[in-house]
């Protein structure tokens, strides 16, 4: 983390020195800057198996923090490979961009790791104020400037929202401590108004953060005016970075409360399929299509927590319903960060490229990325055999284990929903004629980008075995004694 | 000592599309002979197959058994798992032998993005060899889903005027079926967990053989919904079946012939591995049963009527599958050993003939870019060898003695009417329209002069095209005079799943009126005695 803090510093500065035709050493200065905080991170793996705490308790770097930095780290390195030509063609290419990106994931690695409910929201802020910047990034184009500001307002009001109920949460317990908070709270009567106010303000902020219906209203418009490659890296390390969050406080501190959350998450998670399915079926800008259609998968996660809130801790739904998360988050990871690098590179000089109308003929002017963007479509849809099966599969075994048959019907019902508009833009990338017939120039940052994300999603897919079995590792956290006592 | 031979039938046809990946497009005569290297090594590869399993044809269980159960991703307990009984070795000749045919048959027909296509096409070959031979659940459900992909592509690709539509509605139709399944596949998996002691999550599909009939009917019941939604989707049963003449009539001529000959059989072959031993009880239930009876009756009534009416030669051909299917779904749910067994063979026959129709259907089309019928008109006349061959296959479709079609029928009403007498009287009417509709179109296409013009110099089959009916024919013809091998093959597999159903029906419902309840016969008995008549 520090690490990392130290590179967004250093290409400050160096941004100073270098000169306008030759930005790209800012890139590169990220990439490596990720690479050694992964090492980094590998070496705390190593040598501390079992979860340390520090900075006075506010920081718990377990395996299940380590699988989430891992995860913000391949979403940051692959938003960078996406991002170099693309500022370029946007005459945007400044240094703060990857400073900013790198802040971010600072800020959620605090997100991840915390269990000190100040220090979560400090890593909260930091990553969205950076992210605020970056949306809006694009200072020539007024549908950036507009996402930037709507994201900007509402992004600061719900974070009022939740920060007042973490506060009324340290009225209660007398600390900000998230183990303390848990005691506090079992301790008290759970229909105590102030614990529910508490309660409905704190979810009402973390699910803003998610993007679930109904507080998703933010995240078209902010998807569709950010620049791309921010419009990927915010659909996967963003949101993976709120999910962290919204586990960590729901399943560990607040879990004392799961029985009056759960019906909670129930409803918003039943809304957020059915508007965001219905409102993705109409859409035809292809940015706009993903961002609802991220708000899809976050239905879907919801219904695993909802898996998890209703059955014993330890039992198989539980398992299954945690592991179905973050093995979603991994795999979203990738097929999302795909699609985005694909209609990245659809950016040219004279084209913005981000309706569905720009993918028609895509297989004629780049073959390879058509093919592999129907293999991340198909992800996305659930097909096996590529990797979003398996996020779904444990989300659907998650809610039989648990009894939900309802829900997990309705689930696979909105599935199709899913799989009817990808198909919109497979169609009009393989089966439609053509508007221009020049091939694509696709530079060498996006092929790896694209080949990357492509070969993840193919190979998580085909033996997701090391994959099941680094989300097992993770969830070691619950097997800690540690931790254990705090889930108690 | 395992024998790889499944693996390498399955995978013989992804190598060939691993090969034309790196051939450059624009060589599209390469590109053609290696796929149909590919497609008919791919075939012969499969022969061997037969004395191997002529050989063993009478031991029970599953033959050429390859990995062990887990072994591919133990943590949730799925496995490489492959294995056949009489029932798959039967489809899985089928498709090797269909697959062939179909890339023999595009040769002049494809003419775009060639290289795609035979990618595709060997692409969408191993995966329906991987659903016949899956013998673990989680392994059988990547291979179902991951097929519906090349086809919807070589629908909406290479197909006709609405080929958009088709595609997605085919696409849309057969995931709302699997995705059903899906979450039956997962409460079954999650029931053995709970039953077995100590607990264990495998998708092994003979462990879970064990477990899942030990069900409640009142959960059973649903699963049973769930799969019938699947599969019945797939099959088509009757009210499922409106993606069909969409499909079939968008899709490009080998498509349509693998579609009818190959896809349409997984719903059926998912109704006898997976609905009657998983859900004995349930299948044999007196209601459930009668409502499935009903369903293949009024397919097979409705089918052949609406194929009266079509104007269009594939659309007709296309309505007459659900007409022939339903009689595969009748001889299912009949129940007895006659009715399976006769049920297997008419797939087979299915494939054979409709296959055959399509690609005569196609011949056609390629020559003159129409299938109205009203378009021709004494083509015997120009094309006699042509007439000749949709002769025989019109005949081996509609059930004529000593050709196929007659042996799978005869067989499925026989045991229909042993069921009971009245489902026979109901289902053979469709035996009658069937010839009726066939018939009829062969007067108007191929009877009386050439009335239109542009029929005058059309070109009668060229070697290749002769070639491909060459196999159909033969097949036709052996399983009309001598079905005894296959009624032999599908012997041990039917009645161990007959078994399965009197055990569990007893144990668990209330007894079943309807089904007689003769212990169950072995079948060549009955069925040895018809074909030596």
């Amino acid at each position: 983390m520090v690490e990392l803090t130290i590179f967004a510093l250093g290409i400050l500065l160096i941004d100073l020195w270098v000169p306008r035709e030759s930005k790209w050493i800012n890139a590169v200065g990220a990439f490596v800057g990720v690479l050694f905080a992964a090492v980094c991170v590998w070496q705390i793996q190593s040598t501390l198996p079992s979860g340390a705490a520090g900075f006075y308790n506010s920081l718990l770097v377990d395996r299940f923090a380590i699988y989430f930095w891992y995860l913000f780290l391949a979403g940051a390195a692959i938003a960078i490979l996406m991002s170099v030509r693309y500022l370029d063609l946007e005459d945007e290419h400044h240094g703060e961009y990857y400073a900013l990106l790198l802040l971010s994931v600072v800020g959620m690695m605090c997100m991840a790791a915390g269990i000190d409910i100040v220090l979560i929201f400090i890593g909260l802020e930091l990553m969205a104020i950076s992210t605020y910047v970056l949306v809006g990034f694009l200072r020539r184009d007024r549908r950036s400037n507009e996402a930037a500001l709507k994201y900007l307002l509402l992004g600061a009001f719900s974070s009022g929202i939740f920060a007042y109920g973490l506060s009324l949460f340290y009225g209660l317990s007398g600390s900000t401590n998230l183990a303390i908070i848990q005691r506090a709270i079992s301790a008290q009567n759970p229909h105590n108004p102030v614990v529910v106010i508490a309660l409905l303000t704190t979810i009402t902020g973390l699910l803003f953060k998610i993007a679930a219906v109904p507080f998703h209203q933010w995240a078209p418009d902010a998807y569709e005016g950010a620049p791309t490659s921010i419009t990927g890296f915010m659909s996967v390390a963003v949101k993976a970075a709120a999910w962290a969050m919204l586990l960590r406080i729901l399943l560990f501190g607040l879990w004392p409360l799961r029985a009056i959350y759960t019906p909670m998450i129930v409803v918003v998670s039943i809304a957020t399929m059915t508007g965001a399915n219905f409102a993705a079926l109409t859409q035809s800008n292809t940015k706009r299509l993903l961002a609802y259609s991220s708000i899809a998968h976050v239905g879907y996660m919801l219904l695993a927590f909802v898996a998890m809130g209703t059955s014993q801790p330890g039992s198989p739904g539980f398992l299954d319903g945690f592991k179905g998360i973050l093995i979603y988050l991994l795999v979203y990871t990738f097929m999302n960060l795909g699609a985005f690098a694909v209609i990245t590179s659809l950016r040219q000089h004279n084209v913005i490229g981000d309706e569905i109308d720009d993918m028609a003929g895509l297989y004629q002017r780049a073959p390879v990325e058509a093919v592999l963007m129907l293999l991340f479509l198909l992800s996305l849809a659930g097909i096996p055999p590529a990797a979003g099966f398996l996020g779904k599969y444990y989300i659907f075994l998650s809610l039989i284990e648990s009894g939900h048959y309802g829900l997990a019907s309705l689930g696979v019902f909105y599935s199709l929903f899913g799989l009817y508009y990808y198909l919109k833009i497979a169609n009009a990338m393989l089966m439609r004629a053509p508007m221009e017939t020049e091939r694509l120039p696709i530079s060498l940052g996006m092929r790896c980008a694209v080949g990357v994300t492509a070969l993840a999603t193919i190979v998580i897919g085909v033996y997701p075995e090391p994959f099941i079995r680094g989300v097992n590792w993770s969830l070691g956290i619950v097997q800690s004694p540690h931790v254990a006592a705090m889930v108690r | 000592m395992q024998s790889h031979i499944l693996s390498i039938i399955l995978f013989t046809p992804l190598v060939g599309a691993l090969v034309l990946l790196f051939v450059p497009k624009e060589n599209k005569d390469a590109i053609r002979w290696i796929a149909n290297i590919f497609a008919l090594g791919g075939f012969l590869i499969s022969l061997p197959l037969v004395p191997m399993f002529w050989a063993q044809r009478f031991e029970p269980g599953f033959k050429f058994l390859e990995g062990t159960p887990n072994n591919w991703i133990p943590s949730i307990g799925a496995g490489y798992n492959l294995g056949i009984d009489g029932i798959s070795f039967l489809l899985i000749m089928l498709t090797t032998l269909l697959g062939w045919i179909s890339i023999l048959s595009s040769w002049t027909a494809i003419e775009i993005r060639v290289k795609e296509y035979y990618v595709w096409f060997l692409v969408l070959q191993t995966g329906m060899l991987g659903v016949f031979m899956a013998l673990d659940f989680f392994l059988f459900f990547v291979f179902w889903e991951a097929m519906l992909v090349p086809m919807y592509l070589l629908i909406g690709i290479w197909g006709g005027p609405r080929k958009l539509y088709a595609a997605i509605k085919f696409f849309l139709y057969t995931l709302l079926g699997s995705v059903l399944m899906l979450l039956g596949i997962l409460f079954l998996y999650f029931h053995h967990h709970t039953v077995t002691n100590p607990q264990v999550f495998t998708f092994s599909i003979p462990e879970l053989y064990k477990t899942a009939p030990m069900i409640p009917f009142q959960y059973a019941i649903w699963l049973f919904v769930a799969f019938f939604i699947g599969f019945a989707i797939k099959v088509p049963m009757f009210p499922f079946h409106t993606w069909l003449p969409d499909a079939h009539v968008e899709a490009p001529t080998a498509g349509s012939v693998i579609l009818a000959g190959v896809l349409l059989k997984m719903g059926t072959y998912g109704f006898v591995r997976f609905s009657l031993p998983f859900f004995p009880a349930v299948v044999s239930h007196p209601r459930v049963q009668s409502w499935m009876i009903g369903l293949s009756l009024v397919g097979i009534i409705y089918g052949a009527l609406v194929s009266l009416m079509q104007k269009d030669m594939k659309k007709l051909v296309a309505y007459s599958s659900v007409s022939h299917l339903g009689f595969c779904t009748l001889g299912i749910f009949a129940l007895n050993p006659l009715g399976l067994s006769g049920s297997v063979l008419q797939q087979i026959n299915h494939g054979i003939s409709t296959g055959a129709l399509f690609l005569i259907v196609g011949i056609l089309y390629e020559r003159r870019h129409t299938r109205e019928i009203a378009e021709y008109g004494g083509i015997s006349n120009v094309m006699p060898v042509y007439a000749t061959i949709t002769m025989i296959m019109f005949l081996s479709s509609m059930g004529l003695p000593l050709l196929n079609g007659f042996v799978g029928e005869f067989t499925i009403l026989q045991g229909a009417f042993t069921a009971n007498w009245k489902w026979a009287a109901w289902a053979a009417p469709g035996v009658v329209l069937a010839a009726a509709y066939l018939l009829w179109l062969y007067q108007r296409v191929f009877f009386g002069t050439v009335t239109n013009p542009k029929n005058e110099k059309l070109h009668d089959l060229t070697p290749r095209e002769v070639l491909m009916f060459v196999p159909l024919i033969v097949m036709a013809l052996w399983i009309g005079v001598y079905p005894k091998p296959f009624f032999q093959i599908l012997e041990q597999p039917v009645n161990q799943i007959v078994q399965t159903i009197h055990d569990n029906a007893n144990a668990n419902a209330p007894v079943n009126a309807q089904v007689a309840p003769e212990p169950a016969l072995p079948a060549s008995v009955v069925v040895g005695a018809k074909a030596s008549n």
